[in-house]
């Protein structure tokens, strides 16, 4: 295989400017429709309120900890849109946008980590893993599921969302290399957003672009603007239309900024200063589609309206999902820990019942 | 005919092959070469690529990408090559092959075997002979068994395959090559179930995987002594069959417990805890433990020192206050 079949573009692929006019460093890559570029904005405004209501639920105690995504709602809401329902997402802890565009109820988003249980959701029937909070870990769950549907003979793709830090870990590597070797039909989708917690990209990785690691593992990589929503969306397009042709798996780095702290009980301020944050706001991508999209008209400002006025309504559910107490059974803590439970589990489970005098 | 546990472990992956469609063996040399140890030996070349296949050497990876395999509906039995090597795998093995099931609240469960060779005696150097069952029954949703004979090898990885949880499953090394009779039908469920492997009324020997030859050894080399010993072969360290190992306990009054690892917060330590417990007002003294030594195993010249052996175990018996506390059969 020629190395240049593998290369990613020079400089990040890109359609839109900061500014929202148009860019023209996007290569061969085709341009997604009007009707998927509106509902791409649709999701990245909703997405934007859901973090900040998520956020702002942390500081009233409903959650545990919510790590926000807001300046990666274009990576967030891309990575849903590019698959179809029966293909797999793999998210992290961080990746609740994406699973908001990809259709679940914020009940089941959060329940992770609201503390209710470790998924809120049926991982069959909605074709999402648990919210992965190893690092790395679960790519090599989707190299493996993804070969496993292609043995099947099953029309599906798997992509896995992992961030800068997180390439540096083991299994990421090992990820690359079992999927590349089996030519297993899945997309790693790095979300570069500078910092993994406090430490920089400079100090994670001396690679010119993490998009330069699936070289060395024989796979197609790219590199693409990851505050562009028109550019991540085609990008992702194409890789998942490669992975599920047979062509074996991609590797796309989008690089991106984590505009807030890493979770509520980080101090951003500490590792970066206020001025590279700014810089960073400027390149919001949720404004930059906005600017695209209206500068071709597009969409109107009773579009935009609808939007943000559908966003508060989804703000709302997700403040009476929250604000409403949780019914938990303490007896649900030795269910599905095996398929049947151990005697020493009935002993245990006996013993608390007895406790609560249940 | 005789038969190597080695050949009884060939022959059970042959069966589960043939029984059913999901059931897919990979690992690093388990196609061509058949297994370092040759449990895979022809299965390749019998059952075809798709069945039985070399992967990168990774085991993490191998792990992780059967953890996938699971959740997309085959049944994947990875081989780990030696005991120290499946380290790398610790992660996916404890934060998701034994939780999986539990986080997603039973939607989705890891029916998958872990083949691990361990423990020692077969001169092996550095990182070829740990004995690393603590590790795996500490962590709740994982099942491990370790079978001490070749019929039990054959019986045991058929139900592990055929268990909805996920297993790890330990091979003693130094039995492999050990033969006897094996009938190739299974003679019933093995898994969750410790057996008595001699009866005796004096005390009761409870040992597991290739400690259970050594303490057949003993029980034998204890008639000299006089002493009449029981041995139970565990089978399943977790979960832990209680009601064999006290109704035993019980019978006998005494027991020692024998393993290869270090002794400290080791398997035995459980072991004692639970037949004290249980049995505490059948014990006519305490329950005492053979183990490893507390260091890192040692060179191949030396691993006999660390080894339980006949002769330890015999002075370990002879310390149950014999003295003192006439045994007194069937008490």
């Amino acid at each position: 295989m020629a190395v240049e079949t593998l290369l990613p573009s020079a400089s990040p692929v890109r359609f839109v400017a900061e500014d929202g006019t148009r860019a023209d460093r996007h290569g061969g890559y085709a341009e997604p429709t009007e009707t998927r570029l509106k509902e791409t904005y649709r999701l990245m405004v909703l997405g934007r309120r859901f973090d900040v209501q998520a956020t702002a639920l942390t500081k009233q105690g409903r959650l545990a900890v919510y790590p926000s995504s807001a300046g990666q709602e274009a990576c967030q809401v891309a990575a849903a849109l590019a698959l179809q329902d029966n293909d797999w997402l793999f998210p992290t802890y961080r990746d609740s946008v994406a699973l908001v565009a990809r259709g679940l109820k914020p009940g089941e988003v959060l329940t992770l980590l609201r503390g209710d249980a470790h998924c809120g959701y049926n991982p069959t029937e909605t074709r999402v893993a648990p919210q992965c909070t190893p690092l790395a870990t679960q790519t090599l769950h989707a190299a493996g599921l993804a070969h496993a549907m292609q043995r099947r003979g099953e029309d599906a793709v798997a992509l896995a969302l992992i961030g800068d830090g997180a390439t540096s870990e083991g299994d990421f590597h090992e990820a690359l290399n079992f999927a590349a070797v089996f030519k297993a039909p899945v997309v790693f989708f790095v979300q570069n957003n500078r910092y993994a917690i406090s430490v920089p990209f400079e100090k994670q990785s001396a690679a010119p672009a993490l998009a330069y690691k699936g070289i060395g593992y024989g796979m197609r990589s790219e590199q693409v603007d990851g505050n562009d929503a028109v550019a991540v969306l085609a990008v992702l397009d194409d890789a998942v239309k490669h992975a599920r042709e047979g062509k074996g798996p991609v590797l796309v780095e989008a690089h991106t900024y984590r505009i807030d702290a890493h979770t509520n009980a980080d101090d951003a301020t500490r590792y970066r200063d206020a001025d590279e944050v700014a810089k960073w706001r400027e390149a919001d991508p949720v404004k930059r589609l906005e600017t695209y999209l209206k500068d071709r008209n597009s969409l109107s400002e009773h579009e935009i309206e609808l939007c943000h006025a559908e966003a508060e309504e989804f703000a709302q559910s997700v403040r009476d999902t929250l604000n409403a107490e949780s019914e938990l059974d303490p007896m649900s803590l030795f269910d599905h820990v095996y398929a049947e439970p151990t005697r020493q589990l009935q002993r245990q489970r006996a013993m608390v019942a007895a406790e609560l005098e249940v | 005919m005789t038969t190597t546990m080695a050949q009884a472990l060939n022959a059970a992956l042959r069966d589960a092959l043939k029984d059913d469609d999901r059931v897919l063996v990979f690992g690093e040399d388990v196609g061509a070469l058949g297994g370092v140890f040759r449990v895979t030996d022809g299965i390749t070349a019998d059952f075809g690529e798709d069945r039985c296949f070399d992967t990168p050497l990774a085991e993490s990876g191998i792990v992780g990408f059967a953890v996938g395999m699971a959740m997309g509906g085959f049944r994947p039995v990875v081989e780990m090559q030696f005991d120290a090597f499946a380290y790398p795998a610790f992660e996916q093995i404890t934060s998701h092959v034994a939780k999986l099931r539990n986080r997603t609240r039973g939607a989705l469960s890891l029916p998958m075997v872990i083949r691990i060779p361990y423990a020692g005696g077969i001169g092996g150097v550095e990182h070829h002979c740990d004995s690393s069952e603590v590790y795996y029954t500490h962590t709740p949703g994982l099942r491990v068994v370790t079978p001490g004979t070749a019929q039990d090898a054959y019986d045991l990885l058929r139900d592990a395959i055929d268990s909805p949880d996920p297993v790890v499953f330990l091979e003693p090394k130094a039995r492999y090559w050990s033969g006897e009779e094996v009938g190739f039908t299974r003679s019933g469920p093995a898994m969750d179930k410790a057996v008595v492997r001699k009866t005796g009324k004096d005390v009761t020997l409870i040992a597991y995987g290739p400690m259970v030859a050594t303490a057949m050894e003993t029980a034998e080399a204890a008639k000299d002594e006089g002493w009449d010993v029981e041995v139970v072969d565990l089978r399943s360290l977790s979960p832990f069959d209680d009601e064999t190992v006290t109704a035993s306990v019980r019978r006998t009054g005494r027991a020692v417990v024998v393993h290869e690892a270090a002794g400290f917060g080791g398997y035995g330590a459980e072991v004692v805890a639970r037949v004290t417990e249980q049995c505490f007002h059948q014990l006519h003294a305490p329950v005492l433990r053979v183990t490893g030594l507390d260091i890192p195993y040692p060179a191949p010249k030396l691993e006999r020192h660390t080894l339980p052996d006949v002769d330890r175990i015999l002075d370990t018996i002879a310390r149950l206050q014999w003295a003192d506390t006439p045994v007194v059969a069937g008490a």
